[in-house]
């Protein structure tokens, strides 16, 4: 778990992955970071340098993305939740744009998800067009690209659009979902405690994704 | 030293929530009808020390594509000398 100058969501994602998973966790500053350590990298939600210039884009362009990036190369699963999707994004590393919601105001709220082409470490035990429903918080998830990407997992919203985002792109992944990013929680979707009456804790698929996929491969 | 201007503002066919808000609710709607649209974006001004403008103007031209100060999937960007297009 990177921690940026601004990220806010880390120690709900550290506790997850330990008490979830059951995996062993550490958060590391984000100048302390190095590639090759790690089997597999998240980086959290929160506003990441006052989210100046625009959300993600001066963490995009710090050190640490260099090192995340020769993780990447080397086959190291990465997980970009909100404004870790946002960083992801603007590094270049997922393709797209997030711009300001269309309705101008921040939204928070559960959604509905349906999860597309599931494939690799984040995704390994969903199935094609599986519903789940995790919570959204973000005043820049506007997803946009010029054409729908094809061949990629993705997550998209499944009964409504909050914030005006292109076919309805909650989250993308690399071809092979090596990389996921995504804008909804699944670390505020994992225990039942956190979880409303009518909904169901659907962030457990990609902790419990990460989990078989680092014993077991993927 | 030379002062650079960059302006950055969503590309036409990406949609400027702050820009049509301001239009909508607040020109429109306080009877300012001849303004057929708004485009909202962000400024900057680079102070830079280079020994001509056309230096400057390349410099700053380089870092903003180098660093992304704008997102080219979504964004337009206007890089010009202080006041005017070019450096002439």
């Amino acid at each position: 778990m990177i921690r940026f100058p601004g990220s806010n969501a880390d120690l709900d994602v550290v506790w997850v992955i330990r008490k979830v998973a059951g995996v062993n966790a550490s958060l590391v500053w984000h100048k302390e970071f190095r590639h090759g350590i790690y089997d597999a990298i998240v980086l959290p939600g929160g506003f990441s340098y006052g989210d100046w210039l625009r959300a993600g884009a001066i963490a995009a362009r710090s050190e640490v993305m260099d090192e995340v990036g020769e993780d990447v190369l080397n086959g190291v699963p990465v997980l970009g939740i909100c404004n870790g999707f946002q960083i992801l994004v603007e590094s270049g590393i997922l393709p797209g744009a997030l711009l300001p919601n269309t309705s101008g105001r921040f939204i928070c709220g559960w959604v509905k998800l349906r999860l597309l082409n599931p494939r690799g470490p984040w995704l390994k035990l969903a199935q094609h067009g599986l519903v789940v429903d995790m919570p959204i918080a973000h005043g820049e998830g506007r997803y946009y690209v010029d054409e729908e990407p094809i061949n990629r997992p993705m997550i998209k919203y499944f009964d409504t659009n909050p914030n005006g985002s292109s076919y309805d792109i909650a989250g993308v992944a690399s071809e092979s979902g090596l990389v996921l990013g995504l804008m909804p929680h699944p670390e505020r979707a994992a225990e039942q405690i956190l979880v409303p009456d009518d909904r169901t804790p659907g962030g457990l698929i990609i902790w419990r994704s990460i989990a078989s996929a680092l014993k077991e491969g993927w | 030293m030379y002062v650079i201007e960059v302006i950055i503002t969503n590309k036409e066919n990406v949609r400027d929530p702050e820009g049509e808000t301001i239009h909508r609710s607040l020109v429109i709607r306080r009877g300012f009808n001849d303004v057929a649209g708004i485009r909202a974006g962000k400024y900057l001004e680079f102070r830079v020390n280079k020994p001509s403008c056309r230096e400057a103007l390349e410099y700053v031209k380089e870092l903003c594509y180098k660093l992304r100060i704008y997102n080219p999937v979504v964004h337009d960007i206007k890089v010009r000398a202080s006041g005017s297009d070019s450096c002439d």
